[in-house]
C-alpha cells in the first residue's frame, strides 16, 4: 500500500482521547468503581493507535447518539483482547 | 422437627477424583453383576449392595443404619481390570499429550519461559483474574504442542492424534490407556500448574479412570411395576455391563487369553464406561433398552432442556395454579379475569382467623368444599391440617379461634397472577381481580388480548393464586394491569381499544345525534354514573357529548385523527374532515375518535389520561371507552357483507381502464426488452430492471384502485369505515376483494420457477406476460381462474411455511438474547450495571429517560409546560 490510511478520521469513528489520572480517578470515584468493573478497549485497538496508549489508562469516548446527540462513553485500555 | 444447620458458603473447588479418594469415599467395593439374589434380597457386592443404601421400606442401611429416606445413600466403587479414558476428559488428555515430552513427561517449553509464564499465571491467580490466567494457560499450551525435540531430555517427539472419541494415536500406532496413564504420570506438578489445573486437585493421570465410584442406589431406583417384576433405572443397567464385562476381563488376563481377545473387552468396556457418563457422543451407537430406546445415562440426566437445570432447578411446578381456554368478555373489567367456578373451589385463599373476620369465615367453613363460597381446609394453631367434611363441620365451626388458618375458596375480588406463555415480556405475566363466572373457561377484557398476545382461536391461559399478604401485595402494586399500560418497550400504550370498539366510538363521535333517552341509556348501560351531567343534556344529544360523558370533568386534550390530511398549517376546527380533535374541560369540541386517539400503540387519548389520572381511574375510563363503542355499535347495527365489495358500473368501468392501461404499458416495457430498446436501470441488468418496471407499474395500477374505490364506495360501507377508523382491514383488502387481487410474489419477485423457463406448462417458454407469471387479474369476489388460484396458492403456501419455520428461530434467538441481559439492573446513578456492578451503558439510553413514563419514547417539553401554564386552546 502506499497511502497510509488514517481510521482515526473517518467520520464512523467517534473521537477518542485519553484521560489524565486526575480525570481517571475523578471519574473512578465518580462512579465508584475499579477498573476491572470498566468496558474495555484493547491497547492494539486502531482507534486508539495514535494516543500512546498505556495499560490501565482510561479513553473517553465521545459517540454521536440519536438520543441526545452526544454521549460519552468510558473505557480501559487492556492488554490483548 | 427437622434440625438446621447454617454453614455459610467459602468457595467452591471444582476437582477430578483421584482413586485413592474414590476408595475412600466407597462403602462397598462392587464385584458381582447380579442385583438381587432368589429371595429377592440385594446381593452383597452386588450394585444394589444394601451398604449403597437403601430404597426398599422396611431394609436399613448396613452403612449408617438409617432407613428408607434417612439414609441418603453411599458410594461404592469398581476395581478395574485395566484402565479406561473418561470421555469428557479427552480433550484435556491430548493437551497434556501434546505439550509434555514423551520420555521425561515435562512441559516442551524453556526453563526460562517456565518461570516467567508462571509469574504471570500466579499474578493472573491473586488477582482473581481467571480470564487472564485461561489466556496464559492457553499461550502455553498452543506454544508447547508440535515440538519436535524436547527441550530438557532432547528425545525426537511424535504427533499425537486423537482418533475420536477415545483413541489416541501417536506415529501411526496406538497408544493404549496404561501408556497414556503412565505419561501423564510423569508430568510435574509445576508443569501441570501452567496447563492450567492445579495438582492437589487435578492430576492428569485421574482423567484415566482405573476405578469407577458407583452412584448410590438412592439416585437410581428401581421401580416396581404393577405386575411385581421389577425395573431398574437406566444407570444400574449401564453398571452392570460395566461391572460384567470388567468381570470378564479379569478372568480372560487371569486364564492367560491371548491378547487380541483381552484387547477387545477392554474395548468393550471403554464402550461401557463411555456411554456410562454420556450416550450422545457423536461417532459412538448410543446404548439402547431391549426395546430400542436409548439409555438417559449420567450426562442426559443433567444437559438440556429436560435435564436437571432447566427442567427441575431452573423451572418447577407449583400448587394453587389453573389452567383453561380463555375466551372475551368486554362487560368485565379490564383488570379482572373471569374464573370458572369449579376452578374457584380448587384454588384457596389462607385466611388468618381474627376477632374481627371470624364470623365471616365461619359462614364459609359452613359451606364445605361442596358449596360456592366455602372453604376446603382449617390449619390449626399446631400447624395440623384438617379436612373440611360433613363430619367434622361442626366440630371446626365451635372450635375456629383467632391464630387458626381457613383456607376458603376465591371470592369476587381476590387477586391472581394471569399468564400466557410464551411469557415474553412483563406484560405476560399480570395480576387481575378474579370474577367467578359460570362456564368453564377464564374469561378476559378483550384490550388486554394484547400484551398477552393471546386470541381466542383456543389459546390457553394460566392463573396462580398468591398465597401470602407480602405477595398479594406485591402483586398488587407491581403487577396490576393499570400498572401496565405503558409499554417499557417504546413508551405506547399496549392496551387500547380494538376492532369494534373502536368502530363504535368512531361513527358515534362522527356526525350522530341520538335523543336524550336513547343517550342516557347507552351510558347508563355502560357504567357511567354521573347523573348530573346526564341531566344536563338537552332533548337532542350530539355523539361528541355522549363520548364525552366517559370523560373526566376537567381534562384537556389535542390530537389529530387518522384521517388528517396534515395541512402545512393545521386548520383547527374549521378541518375539512374534522380531523382536529379538542377536548376542553372534559367536553369534546371538535374531532372524530379512531385509532390514532384510542387505540392499541398510538392512543393518544388514552396516555394523556394516563398520565394525569390516578390508574383505578384510567382503567374504568378505558373499560367505559370500549364499552361504549361496543354497546353504540350493537345498538347502531353494523354488518360487513358482500354488498360492500360491489361497484357501481361507471367504477367497474374505470377500474378495468386502469388495468387495460396498467396491461398494455406492460406489453411495451416487454416488446421494448425484446426489440432491446429498454433502458435499464442504473446498477441493474436488463431482465431485472424488466421485472422491476414490471413490479412498479402493476403494483401502481392496484393502488390506484385502491384509492378509486376508497373514493367511490357508498358512505357508510362497512368496510371502508373499518378501514378508515383503524379497526380492522385497509383499503388494499377491499381492493382486492372488489377490484382484483394483482401480482403473487415469490421472495420479492414475480413467480418465476416451476417447469423449465415457465411457471406451467400451458405457457410458452420465456413468457414474461403478466398472467404466465402470477398476476391475479380477478377479484375474490369474482373468483379467480385455476392458473391464478395455483399462484395464489403458491405465495400462500409459501407464506405459511415462512412463518412456520420463523418462529422457533426467532424464539431461539430471543432465548439467547434474554439469557445474556437477564441480570442488567439500571442503578440510581443512571448507570447500567451486570450482576458484579460492572457499567455496561454510563447513562441509560444516553438519555436516561424511563420509556414507559415517556410518551411514545420522548418528553413533550411544550406540552407539558402548556399543561401547567393551563393554556390550551
Amino acid at each position: 500500500m502506499s497511502e497510509e490510511i488514517n481510521i482515526t478520521k473517518h467520520i464512523f469513528v467517534p473521537k477518542h482521547t485519553k484521560l489524565t489520572e486526575e480525570e481517571k480517578e475523578k471519574i473512578l470515584e465518580e462512579y465508584n468503581i475499579s477498573l476491572s468493573q470498566l468496558p474495555k478497549i484493547s491497547k492494539n485497538d486502531p482507534a486508539i493507535k495514535e494516543l500512546e496508549v498505556k495499560k490501565g489508562d482510561l479513553i473517553k469516548i465521545e459517540r454521536k447518539s440519536p438520543t441526545i446527540g452526544k454521549s460519552i462513553f468510558y473505557r480501559v485500555v487492556v492488554g490483548n483482547a | 422437627m427437622v434440625k438446621y444447620t447454617y454453614k455459610k458458603i467459602d468457595r467452591i473447588t471444582f476437582s477430578l477424583l483421584s482413586p485413592k479418594m474414590i476408595k475412600k469415599m466407597a462403602a462397598a467395593k462392587v464385584v458381582t453383576p447380579e442385583l438381587y439374589d432368589r429371595e429377592g434380597y440385594p446381593v452383597d457386592g452386588g450394585l444394589m449392595d444394601i451398604r449403597l443404601g437403601v430404597i426398599d421400606p422396611g431394609l436399613r442401611c448396613k452403612t449408617c443404619s438409617g432407613k428408607l429416606k434417612e439414609c441418603l445413600g453411599h458410594f461404592g466403587y469398581i476395581e478395574f481390570a485395566r484402565p479406561v479414558v473418561h470421555i469428557h476428559y479427552v480433550k484435556t488428555i491430548m493437551t497434556f499429550l501434546q505439550s509434555t515430552c514423551n520420555d521425561c513427561g515435562r512441559l516442551m517449553i524453556s526453563a526460562e519461559d517456565v518461570l516467567k509464564y508462571k509469574s504471570k499465571m500466579d499474578k493472573a491467580l491473586e488477582r482473581n483474574d481467571t480470564t487472564t490466567f485461561r489466556r496464559i494457560s492457553k499461550l502455553v499450551r498452543l506454544s508447547s504442542r508440535n515440538i519436535k525435540k524436547c527441550p530438557h531430555c532432547k528425545t525426537k517427539q511424535f504427533t499425537v492424534k486423537l482418533e475420536k472419541p477415545t483413541t489416541f494415536m501417536e506415529d501411526n500406532k496406538r497408544l493404549n490407556p496404561i501408556e497414556v496413564r503412565a505419561r501423564l504420570d510423569k508430568v510435574p506438578d509445576d508443569d501441570v500448574y501452567l496447563l492450567g489445573l492445579k495438582a492437589e486437585h487435578a492430576r492428569p493421570e485421574w482423567s484415566i479412570l482405573t476405578v469407577l465410584p458407583i452412584p448410590p442406589v438412592t439416585m437410581r431406583p428401581s421401580i416396581t411395576l404393577e405386575s411385581g417384576e421389577r425395573a431398574e433405572d437406566d444407570l444400574t443397567h449401564k453398571l452392570g455391563d460395566i461391572v460384567r464385562i470388567n468381570q470378564r476381563l479379569f478372568e480372560n488376563i487371569n486364564a492367560g487369553a491371548p491378547e487380541i481377545i483381552v484387547e477387545d473387552l477392554w474395548d468393550l468396556l471403554q464402550y461401557h464406561v463411555t456411554t456410562y457418563f454420556d450416550n450422545s457422543v457423536p461417532q459412538i451407537p448410543p446404548a439402547r433398552h431391549r426395546s430400542g430406546q436409548p439409555l438417559r445415562t449420567l450426562s442426559e440426566r443433567i444437559k438440556s432442556k429436560e435435564g436437571r437445570f432447566r427442567h427441575n432447578l431452573a423451572g418447577k411446578r407449583v400448587n394453587f395454579a389453573a389452567r383453561t381456554v380463555i375466551s372475551p368478555d368486554p362487560q368485565i373489567g379490564l383488570n379482572e379475569v373471569g374464573v370458572p367456578k369449579q376452578i374457584v373451589m380448587e384454588l384457596t385463599l389462607p385466611e388468618f382467623v381474627t376477632e374481627w373476620n371470624i364470623e365471616w369465615l365461619k359462614t364459609f367453613i359452613k359451606n364445605g368444599p361442596k358449596i360456592y363460597p366455602g372453604a376446603n381446609y382449617v390449619i390449626m394453631i399446631d400447624g395440623k391440617k384438617k379436612k373440611i367434611s360433613a363430619e367434622t363441620q361442626e366440630l371446626l365451626i365451635t372450635e375456629l379461634s383467632p391464630g387458626q388458618i381457613v383456607e376458603r375458596h376465591i371470592v369476587n375480588g381476590d387477586i391472581a397472577l394471569f399468564n400466557r406463555q410464551p411469557s415474553l415480556h412483563r406484560m405476560s405475566i399480570m395480576c387481575h381481580k378474579m370474577r367467578v363466572l359460570p362456564g368453564k373457561s377464564f374469561r378476559l377484557n378483550p384490550a388486554v388480548c394484547n400484551p398477552y398476545n393471546a386470541d381466542f382461536d383456543g389459546d390457553e391461559m394460566n392463573l396462580h393464586v398468591p398465597q401470602t399478604q407480602e405477595a398479594i401485595a406485591e402483586a398488587e402494586i407491581l403487577m396490576e394491569v393499570q400498572t401496565q399500560v405503558m409499554s417499557p418497550k417504546n413508551g405506547l400504550n399496549v392496551i387500547g381499544t380494538i376492532e369494534d370498539a373502536v368502530t363504535g366510538n368512531y361513527l358515534l363521535t362522527k356526525d350522530l345525534t341520538m335523543s336524550k333517552e336513547e343517550a342516557v341509556q347507552l351510558l347508563l348501560s355502560i357504567g357511567v354514573t354521573d347523573t348530573e351531567r346526564l341531566k344536563k343534556f338537552k332533548a337532542n344529544v350530539n355523539g361528541k357529548e355522549i363520548f364525552s360523558a366517559v370523560l373526566p370533568k376537567d381534562f384537556n386534550f389535542i390530537g389529530l385523527c387518522k384521517s388528517c390530511k396534515k395541512h402545512k398549517v393545521c386548520q383547527g376546527k374549521k378541518c375539512e374532515t374534522d380531523s382536529f380533535v379538542h377536548i376542553k374541560d372534559g367536553q369534546m369540541l371538535s374531532g372524530i375518535i379512531d385509532t390514532n386517539t384510542i387505540g392499541e400503540g398510538n392512543g393518544t387519548l388514552l396516555r394523556d389520561i394516563h398520565r394525569i389520572y390516578d390508574e383505578i381511574t384510567t382503567v374504568d375510563i378505558f373499560g367505559k371507552i370500549f364499552r361504549l363503542g361496543i354497546a353504540f355499535l350493537a345498538k347502531r347495527g353494523f354488518t360487513v357483507k358482500t354488498a360492500d365489495a360491489d361497484m357501481p358500473e361507471d367504477v367497474q368501468n374505470k377500474v378495468k381502464v386502469i388495468l387495460d392501461l396498467a396491461l398494455a404499458d406492460v406489453d411495451k416495457f416487454i416488446a421494448e426488452f425484446h426489440a432491446g430498446k429498454l433502458k435499464p436501470f442504473p446498477t441493474k441488468s436488463l431482465e431485472d430492471s424488466l421485472e422491476l418496471m414490471i413490479l412498479q407499474r402493476l403494483n401502481e395500477a392496484r393502488n390506484e384502485m385502491g384509492t378509486l374505490i376508497g373514493k367511490t364506495s357508498r358512505p357508510g360501507n362497512s368496510t371502508l369505515v373499518m378501514s378508515q377508523c383503524g379497526a380492522k382491514g385497509n383499503l388494499l383488502n377491499l381492493a382486492q376483494t372488489a377490484a382484483l387481487v394483482g401480482q403473487q410474489a415469490l421472495r420479492g419477485k414475480r413467480i418465476d420457477r416451476g417447469y423449465k423457463e415457465r411457471t406451467l406448462s400451458l405457457f410458452k417458454h420465456n413468457d414474461l406476460s403478466p398472467e404466465a407469471r402470477g398476476f391475479i387479474r380477478h377479484s375474490y369476489k369474482k373468483g379467480l381462474n385455476p392458473i391464478e388460484f395455483f399462484f395464489h396458492a403458491m405465495t400462500g403456501r409459501d407464506s405459511l411455511m415462512d412463518t412456520a419455520l420463523r418462529t422457533p428461530k426467532s424464539g431461539y434467538l430471543y432465548r439467547r438474547l434474554a439469557n445474556a441481559m437477564q441480570d442488567l439492573k439500571i442503578e440510581y446513578d443512571f448507570t447500567v450495571r451486570d450482576a458484579n456492578q460492572s457499567i455496561i451503558q454510563f447513562s441509560y439510553g444516553d438519555d436516561c429517560l424511563d420509556v414507559s413514563k415517556s410518551d411514545g419514547g420522548t418528553i413533550d417539553v411544550k406540552k407539558i409546560v402548556s399543561e401547567v401554564a393551563g393554556k390550551n386552546d
